[in-house]
């Protein structure tokens, strides 16, 4: 992907040892199949909780929402989406933005924004369950 | 590379081959929903800063969380949220559909139309199935 093999010595054993462009070889594929199998009942389970707390109160959100089985699916699904999306944000970015320094910046920030929204989800949902 | 550099020093410069792109193509139903599914991917990537701003302000207190309210009532919330909704269930089912194209089934002409055709009618019947259900939790629409 970046620069250009012309001296290229190495033998293609050598470059998959390497594992590819992003070094990595193909764990990401292979986690974000498993994150979208976890997906399917977490994302039922978040529809439903959502559906069951439209229109009620915020003293009643906050004791559904803390309770322990719907805070752990709920981290559940927060944790796993979020490592989905940074899989998939980063797929698109590799396959769209080719001029290196802008790559680099766009990367860093799915990495941020991915960090920033899991993080103040997770922190949220304990609040909620902890009540400190 | 190597390739490009080795041909471009032997013989005279001419346009290298190309593949034909995306815009060659009559648009086909399989590829649209191929696109739609990235499309839903990355519009849904944005979304998860409404479900992150709806907990912290429900963990924040009922002023905060009276906001999340009002936006979620407001015309422009609900069509944020109806899409949202429909953004989820489309990438979801588009995702089981690749899961059963990882085990290599489903690729015969007619098995992936069906499959695309399923997810498409699929999202769109249960995306109004929830809203519906939401608003009959809700005592009806307000």
């Amino acid at each position: 992907m970046s620069g250009k093999h012309t001296n290229e010595m190495r033998t293609p054993m050598r470059r998959v040892r390497g594992l590819g462009a992003a070094h990595t070889g193909t764990g990401h594929f292979w986690h974000q199949r498993v994150t979208s199998v976890a997906g399917i009942p977490l994302t039922i389970a978040f529809v439903a909780i959502i559906v069951a707390l439209l229109g009620r109160s915020h003293a009643a959100v906050v004791q559904i929402l803390g309770s322990p089985i719907v805070a752990i699916i709920m981290l559940l699904f927060i944790i796993n989406t979020v490592y989905h999306m940074w899989i998939g944000m980063q797929e698109i970015v590799l396959d769209y933005v080719h001029e290196d320094k802008l790559k680099l910046v766009t990367l860093m920030a799915n990495t941020f924004f991915c960090f920033a929204i899991g993080l103040a989800s997770v922190f949220a949902i304990l609040k909620l369950s902890f009540g400190v | 590379m190597a390739d490009i550099d080795a041909g471009a020093a032997k013989g005279p410069q001419r346009p290298r081959p190309i593949s034909p792109h995306l815009q060659i193509y009559k648009p086909m139903l399989t590829m649209v929903m191929s696109i739609l599914h990235r499309v839903t991917g990355a519009a849904l990537y944005f979304g998860m800063l409404v479900i992150a701003w709806w907990l912290i302000a429900a963990a924040s207190g009922p002023n905060a969380y009276a906001n999340v309210e009002w936006f979620i009532g407001s015309l422009i919330g609900r069509v944020v949220l109806f899409g949202f909704t429909w953004a989820l269930i489309h990438h979801a089912l588009g995702g089981v559909r690749h899961l059963i194209w990882d085990t290599l089934r489903g690729f015969e002409p007619a098995d992936r139309e069906f499959l695309t055709l399923a997810s498409l009618i699929g999202s769109i019947a249960l995306t109004f199935i929830i809203w519906a259900v939401g608003y009959l939790a809700m005592g009806g629409p307000r």
